[in-house]
C-alpha cells in the first residue's frame, strides 16, 4: 500500500473539488437509515452493544490463553497455522505456500489485511495473479486504486466509470453490448469471476472471526464471493491479525448480532461461513489444504496501552459511515487502508503518528462516531489522545504550537481574557453589524477561505453567562 | 526466536503476565468448557408455532421463498412444480444426503435427478439443512460426504429442504447441536449460515440479487414443528 496521509490536507482538498467523487457521495450512505431502523427492530439492541463490548475486553485480556487454544485446536483439525510478526513476514509465507504448489492464480475474498500488507503488489512480483472477487474489490483492483470504505470499498465509483473499466478491461466481450444499469454490470462481473473461481489455484481469504473454542475462522459476506474463493481451490489461506480471536461459538452469536446491524443494516448477512481445517476424508469438495496466517504487525504492542480499545474493532464501518468528514471528502483522502474515525485512531498505531497525524486531527468530536459502534469504542477520545502525542513529540504544525501558546497565555489570566474577547468582540460587533458576516478577517483566512465568519450578535458568552446568574 | 514466540512475548508483555497464571488459566479453561449465551433476544426465544412464523418472515424479509409441505413423500413433486413456475429446467443436483436419498423422486418422472459435487453447470441444486434460526431466517448446512459445500454457491437456485422440527429459535440451539452431533469442540469442515439469496449492492448503492452466489433461495419445510 501506498501511505498518503501525510498529504492528508492536499487529499480532502483535491476530494473536495474531484466532480465524480462528489457525485457519488452526494448519493449519501444509505447505510446510515437502515443501521437505524434494524437498530430500532430489536430491542435488545444496546445491551447486545454492551455484551459484544464486554467479550472483547475478555478476549484481549486473556488474549494470550486464547491465542494457545485457538493454535491447538486449528492444528488437532490439520490446518496449518503460520505466525508473522510484520507485514514482510505475512507476505513471504502466502507466496512460500503458493509456490510449492506452482500456484499461477490466487482468487480472494475481501481481506483489508491483504490491503494492509500490501499483498497483491507482492503476489504480483513473484508471479502469481491474483484476483479479487467481491465485486467491490474488483472493481478497484482493475483501477488500482485502494479500497474507499471498508466494507463497500467501490462506494466512490459511479457506474459510468465502472462501465468504461468493464469496456476497457473486458475486451474480449462484444462492443455493442449494454453495460448502461448496475444489474447488466453485475451479471457480467458475475461471468467474468465464475471462470476465475473454477481455474484459481489458492483461495485467499480474511476472517471476520477466530474461535479459540474450536479452531475455526468466520467470514461474514453478503456475496458468496468469500466462498467460492475458500471452496474450490485445492488452497484455502485465511489472513487474519492477533485481534480476531474469540472464545467460544456462543460469543461469536452476540457479535453477529451486532455487526450486520451496525454495518448494512441487515439483520444477518447473507453468508455467514464457519470453516475449519481441510476437506475431511470422505468430503466430496472443499480445499485439501487449510492454511491460517497470523499476523501482528503492531497490535500485541497496542495491547495494555492507552490505544488498547480500538482492538475491540469489528470492521462494520459504521463510525465512517455516520462520520460527516468522511462524507464530505470520501475514504481515500485518509491516504492509508483504513479510512474514518476507526482509520484515524488505528492508522497512527500502525505507521506511526509522525506520518498520520492529520487523521485525528480530521474530525469535529460530534461523536456520531462513537455513538454507533457496536462495540463502543471511544474513538473522539482515542482521536484526542493523538493529537495529545502529537503535540507533545513537537509534531503539529509551527502556527498551531504558536496559536495554542497565545490562547493558553490568555486562558491563564481570566481578568485579561474577558477584557480581549470583550473587546474583541466589540469591534468586530461594530465593523460587521451591517453585512452580519465577515468576507474577509486578518489572522482567520484559514476559516474565511471557505466560509463566511459570523459577526458577534453582542456581549461574549462569559459576559452573558455572569448576567444570566446573577 | 520465532514469530510465534516473539508474538506470544509481546501480548504477554503488554498484558503484563507471565501466562502461568492459574485464575487466568481457569478463567479460560472454565470459558471454552462451559460457553455460556450472552443475551438472547426475545425474538429467539419463541414457542414453536410463533417461532416457525417468525422464520418465514425473517426468510421473507431476506428475499427468501418459502413453502410448508405437511407430507415428506410430497417434496419431489413440489420441487418439480417449483420449477415449472419459474420456467427452470427440469433437472436438480443434490447431495447423497439420507434424508433426500429416500424422498419418492421416481414419482416425478420429468424430474432429472443427479447426485454428487457441483462442477459449476448445475442450474437448481437441492441439499438439507442441518437446521434454522428464527430470529433471522438463517439455514444452518454443513458439509459432509453426503453434503457438498459447492451445491449451496455454484447452481444459480438453491432449494433446500428443512424439517420443522429443526427449527430453533437462536443461534445458541444450534451451537449445541453442533456439539451434540459432532462432539465438543469439534467442526465439520464448514458450516454454511445461510440468510436469503446471493446480493451486492456495491455498484452505486443498488442492492441487486445474484451476485456470485445462487439468485434464488427457496426453503420447502417439511412436517409439523412439534
Amino acid at each position: 500500500m501506498t501511505l498518503t496521509s501525510p498529504q492528508f490536507k492536499d487529499n480532502a482538498r483535491a476530494a473536495l473539488a474531484d466532480a465524480q467523487l462528489q457525485r457519488a457521495l452526494s448519493k449519501g450512505l444509505g447505510f446510515v437509515e437502515r443501521r437505524r431502523l434494524a437498530a430500532e427492530r430489536l430491542p435488545e439492541f444496546e445491551a447486545l452493544r454492551d455484551g459484544a463490548r464486554d467479550i472483547k475486553n475478555h478476549t484481549l485480556a486473556h488474549l494470550d490463553l486464547y491465542l494457545e487454544a485457538y493454535e491447538a485446536r486449528v492444528i488437532a483439525a490439520g490446518g496449518q497455522l503460520h505466525f508473522a510478526v510484520t507485514a514482510e513476514e505475512a507476505r513471504a509465507i502466502v507466496v512460500d505456500i503458493c509456490r510449492k504448489v506452482c500456484a499461477k492464480t490466487v482468487t480472494k475474498g475481501k481481506t483489508m489485511i491483504a490491503e494492509e500488507i500490501g499483498l497483491n503488489d507482492f503476489l504480483e512480483q513473484n508471479g502469481i495473479q491474483p484476483v479479487e472477487t467481491d465485486l467491490g474489490e474488483y472493481l478497484i483492483q482493475i483501477r488500482h486504486e485502494m479500497p474507499s470504505h471498508i466494507i463497500a470499498p467501490a462506494i466512490h465509483l459511479n457506474k459510468d466509470q465502472v462501465e468504461a473499466d468493464f469496456r476497457r478491461v473486458h475486451s474480449h466481450l462484444p462492443k455493442d453490448r449494454n453495460l448502461a444499469e448496475p444489474q447488466t454490470l453485475l451479471t457480467e462481473a458475475r461471468g467474468v469471476l465464475r471462470e476465475r473461481f473454477l481455474s484459481a489455484d489458492v483461495g485467499i481469504t480474511g476472517a471476520n472471526f477466530l474461535v479459540a473454542e474450536t479452531g475455526t475462522s468466520i467470514i461474514v459476506t453478503n456475496e458468496g464471493n468469500g466462498d467460492l474463493t475458500q471452496t474450490l481451490p485445492k488452497i484455502h489461506i485465511v489472513l487474519a491479525t492477533i485481534e480476531k480471536l474469540v472464545p467460544t461459538l456462543e460469543d461469536v452469536s452476540t457479535l453477529l448480532r451486532v455487526l450486520a446491524r451496525s454495518a448494512t443494516g441487515q439483520d444477518m448477512s447473507v453468508y455467514t461461513t464457519l470453516s475449519t481445517g481441510p476437506r475431511r476424508p470422505d468430503d466430496p469438495d472443499g480445499p485439501s489444504e487449510y492454511h491460517v496466517v497470523i499476523l501482528d504487525n503492531g497490535r500485541s504492542s497496542m495491547l495494555g496501552g492507552g490505544f488498547a480499545e480500538m482492538l475491540r474493532c469489528i470492521r462494520c464501518g459504521a463510525c465512517m459511515n455516520y462520520c460527516p468528514v468522511f462524507n464530505a471528502i470520501g475514504g481515500h483522502a485518509y491516504g492509508s487502508v483504513y479510512p474514518g474515525p476507526m482509520g484515524a485512531v488505528l492508522t497512527p498505531a500502525l505507521v506511526g503518528i509522525d506520518k498520520a497525524g492529520h487523521l485525528p486531527n480530521a474530525s469535529m468530536f460530534c461523536g456520531r462516531c462513537e455513538e454507533v459502534c457496536p462495540v463502543r469504542i471511544p474513538l473522539p477520545r482515542m482521536m484526542r489522545a493523538w493529537r495529545e502525542r502529537e503535540f507533545e513529540r513537537h509534531l503539529s504544525p509551527a502556527t498551531v504550537r504558536s496559536g495554542l501558546k497565545f490562547w493558553s497565555f490568555f486562558a491563564k489570566r481570566p481578568a485579561l481574557y474577558g477584557l480581549v474577547t470583550a473587546l474583541a468582540s466589540r469591534l468586530l460587533w461594530l465593523f460587521g453589524r451591517s453585512a452580519g458576516r465577515f468576507r474577509r478577517l486578518p489572522f482567520a483566512g484559514g476559516w474565511t477561505r471557505h466560509r463566511d465568519f459570523p459577526a458577534p450578535q453582542g456581549a461574549t458568552f462569559q459576559a452573558q453567562w455572569r448576567r444570566r446568574r446573577n | 526466536m520465532s514469530a510465534r514466540d516473539l508474538i506470544f512475548g509481546s501480548i504477554r508483555r503488554s498484558l503484563g503476565v507471565s501466562g502461568k497464571e492459574a485464575p487466568r488459566r481457569k478463567t479460560v479453561g472454565d470459558r471454552l468448557a462451559q460457553h455460556p449465551a450472552g443475551l438472547v433476544p426475545a425474538r429467539g426465544q419463541l414457542a414453536a408455532k410463533e417461532r416457525l412464523a417468525l422464520f418465514r418472515t425473517m426468510v421473507e424479509a431476506a428475499s427468501g421463498s418459502i413453502d410448508e409441505i405437511a407430507d415428506v413423500a410430497d417434496v419431489p413433486s413440489a420441487i418439480a412444480a417449483f420449477l415449472r413456475a419459474h420456467n427452470l429446467p427440469m433437472a436438480v443436483r443434490r447431495g447423497g444426503d439420507p434424508r433426500l436419498a429416500a424422498l419418492p423422486w421416481e414419482r416425478e418422472r420429468t424430474l432429472e435427478v443427479s447426485v454428487g459435487r457441483s462442477d459449476g453447470k448445475d442450474v437448481v441444486a437441492v441439499s438439507h439443512a442441518f437446521g434454522a434460526v428464527a430470529e433471522s431466517g438463517t439455514l444452518m448446512l454443513v458439509s459432509g460426504p453426503d453434503n457438498p459445500t459447492t451445491l449451496n454457491f455454484l447452481p444459480d437456485t438453491h432449494v433446500v429442504v428443512l424439517d420443522a422440527k429443526d427449527v430453533a429459535g437462536d443461534y445458541e440451539t444450534l451451537w449445541q447441536r453442533l456439539r451434540e452431533k459432532f462432539g465438543d469442540r469439534l467442526m465439520p469442515r464448514t458450516v454454511n449460515l445461510i440468510t436469503g439469496p446471493s446480493r451486492s449492492a456495491d455498484i452505486e448503492q443498488t442492492l441487486i440479487l445474484g451476485a456470485h452466489g445462487p439468485r434464488r433461495l427457496h426453503v420447502m419445510v417439511v412436517g409439523k414443528s412439534e
